[in-house]
């Protein structure tokens, strides 16, 4: 199983301005001064070897979509943020025009989720089949909604792929994509769902917009059974710890520390952080990517918990 | 996980040692908040001693939040003294380090109370 990840900012996509451009440039020529490189190659082992991430990288901008590769011939989406654009330009390049289907485990309907929908460009090519799944009602209504005038100049009706939408229960499993896949209800505005999704031995829990009431032990048991033995846990970590209790309390996020926690409890074998801040450049997210990697090594119970950073156009194989 | 309650001249120092988890973070909000809550009423000012604390999770943060909440809403002043490597580094990590009045001693707490 592999998941790739397309789109990991919460909230609204941002993109690199071009003072943290410059400020990378700065920051490579500075490390390279005094250096003479022969060809390209030079050039590239010196990125490899001596500049960290978000200095000759990016975590990226999108918001949340997330692709499962099941070693199905169908594909399996976790979410339509801006993100899925850049996906479906890579189907396009990868197989043409020739008829897909897609299935999308939608996990809310906020705006960051559903935004980057009427941008799929394989939901504008004939043949192409859509599944659209979900645990809300108004699934449906909420992408019709949002592709109409006047804020849409194509309306839905104008898709030419045929677009199905399907109704999931918290706690009932159904198999999509070869995979068994379980819906659970999260705190959130509006609610949101998390999906287990389970192959062959191979789990990947998506988790995202999730807030975690610390005071409740029910919760965090519940939790820690849906995140069991995961080999991959995708966890919105958008705020401290801190700001999750106080200022940002109820706002239906969670943070790199419970992230942690529950993970741990859950013997799970990777998380990736995931849902970004929009207010954090790069260096921010690596520095916290760091802070959460040495949290995990000071309160580790027993086996180590392998922390990443998602970034938009990573792939993890499980 | 234990909660020591006593006096070091103007302050009340409640004592904390142990773990603090999940597990056990109900049954330390009951210890502490009660002394806490008759400290505040009193007026008195209050150092959280964490010289004996192991470690302390998500959940024990939070009734630590709970706490500051109480104190300031009744105008009162809290402080925390006396933390270990391994708590520091997890108040750093959650930022509840700057959420709190932090003091790597109980003496250094004492004196700001005395101030």
């Amino acid at each position: 199983m592999k998941v790739t990840f397309w789109g990991t900012r919460g909230s609204i996509p941002v993109s690199l301005d071009f003072k943290n451009v410059r400020r990378k440039v700065a920051g490579a020529l500075l490390k390279a001064s005094g250096r003479t490189f022969e060809n390209a190659d030079a050039v590239e082992a010196f990125i490899d070897s001596e500049l960290t991430f978000p200095e000759y990288g990016s975590f990226g901008g999108n918001t949340s979509c997330v692709e499962i590769d099941a070693a199905s011939p169908e594909f399996l989406l976790c979410d339509l943020g801006s993100g899925v654009r850049p996906f479906g330009m890579s189907v396009l390049a990868r197989h043409g025009m020739a008829p897909q289907t897609y299935h999308v485990l939608m996990s809310h309907l906020h705006w960051d989720h559903v935004m980057g929908f009427p941008f799929l460009v394989p939901a504008y090519v004939p043949g192409n089949v859509i599944h659209i799944y979900g645990c809300h009602d108004d699934l449906e209504k909420t992408f019709r909604r949002q592709q109409r005038g006047p804020n849409f100049p194509v309306e839905f009706n104008h898709l030419a792929a045929k677009i199905h939408f399907h109704q999931m229960v918290p706690g009932e499993a159904r198999v999509i994509c070869g995979c068994r896949v379980t819906p659970i209800l999260q705190i959130h505005g509006n609610d949101s769902y998390g999906y287990r999704v389970e192959k062959e031995g191979k789990v990947v829990v998506y988790s995202t917009d999730s807030e975690h009431k610390l005071g409740n032990p029910s919760e965090i048991e519940r939790f820690s059974d849906f995140f069991r033995d995961a080999d991959l846990v995708i966890f919105d970590s958008q705020y401290s710890l801190a700001e999750t209790v106080m200022m940002k309390e109820d706002w239906g996020h969670s943070s790199n520390v419970v992230g942690v926690e529950l993970c741990q409890l859950a013997k799970a074998k990777r998380l990736a952080l995931f849902h970004h801040d929009p207010l954090h450049d790069d260096f921010r997210i690596q520095a916290l990517l760091e802070e959460t990697r040495r949290l995990e090594e000071i309160t580790r119970p027993d086996a180590p918990l392998e922390v990443i950073a998602a970034y938009d156009g990573l792939t993890v194989e499980l | 996980m234990q909660v020591l309650v006593s006096q070091s001249g103007p302050a009340i120092v409640l004592g904390v040692s142990g773990r603090i988890d999940h597990a056990n973070s109900e049954e330390f909000k009951t210890a502490f908040l009660s002394p806490l809550e008759k400290a505040v009423e009193a007026s008195t000012p209050v150092i959280i001693n964490l010289e004996g604390l192991e470690y302390i999770s998500s959940a024990g943060l939070r009734v630590l939040m709970i706490a500051s909440k109480t104190a300031k809403a009744k105008g009162g002043k809290l402080f925390l003294a006396g933390w270990s490597p391994v708590v520091k580094e997890i108040f750093t990590i959650s930022r509840f380090n700057l959420v709190f009045d932090c003091s790597d001693t109980l003496a250094e707490a004492l004196g700001k109370v005395a101030k």
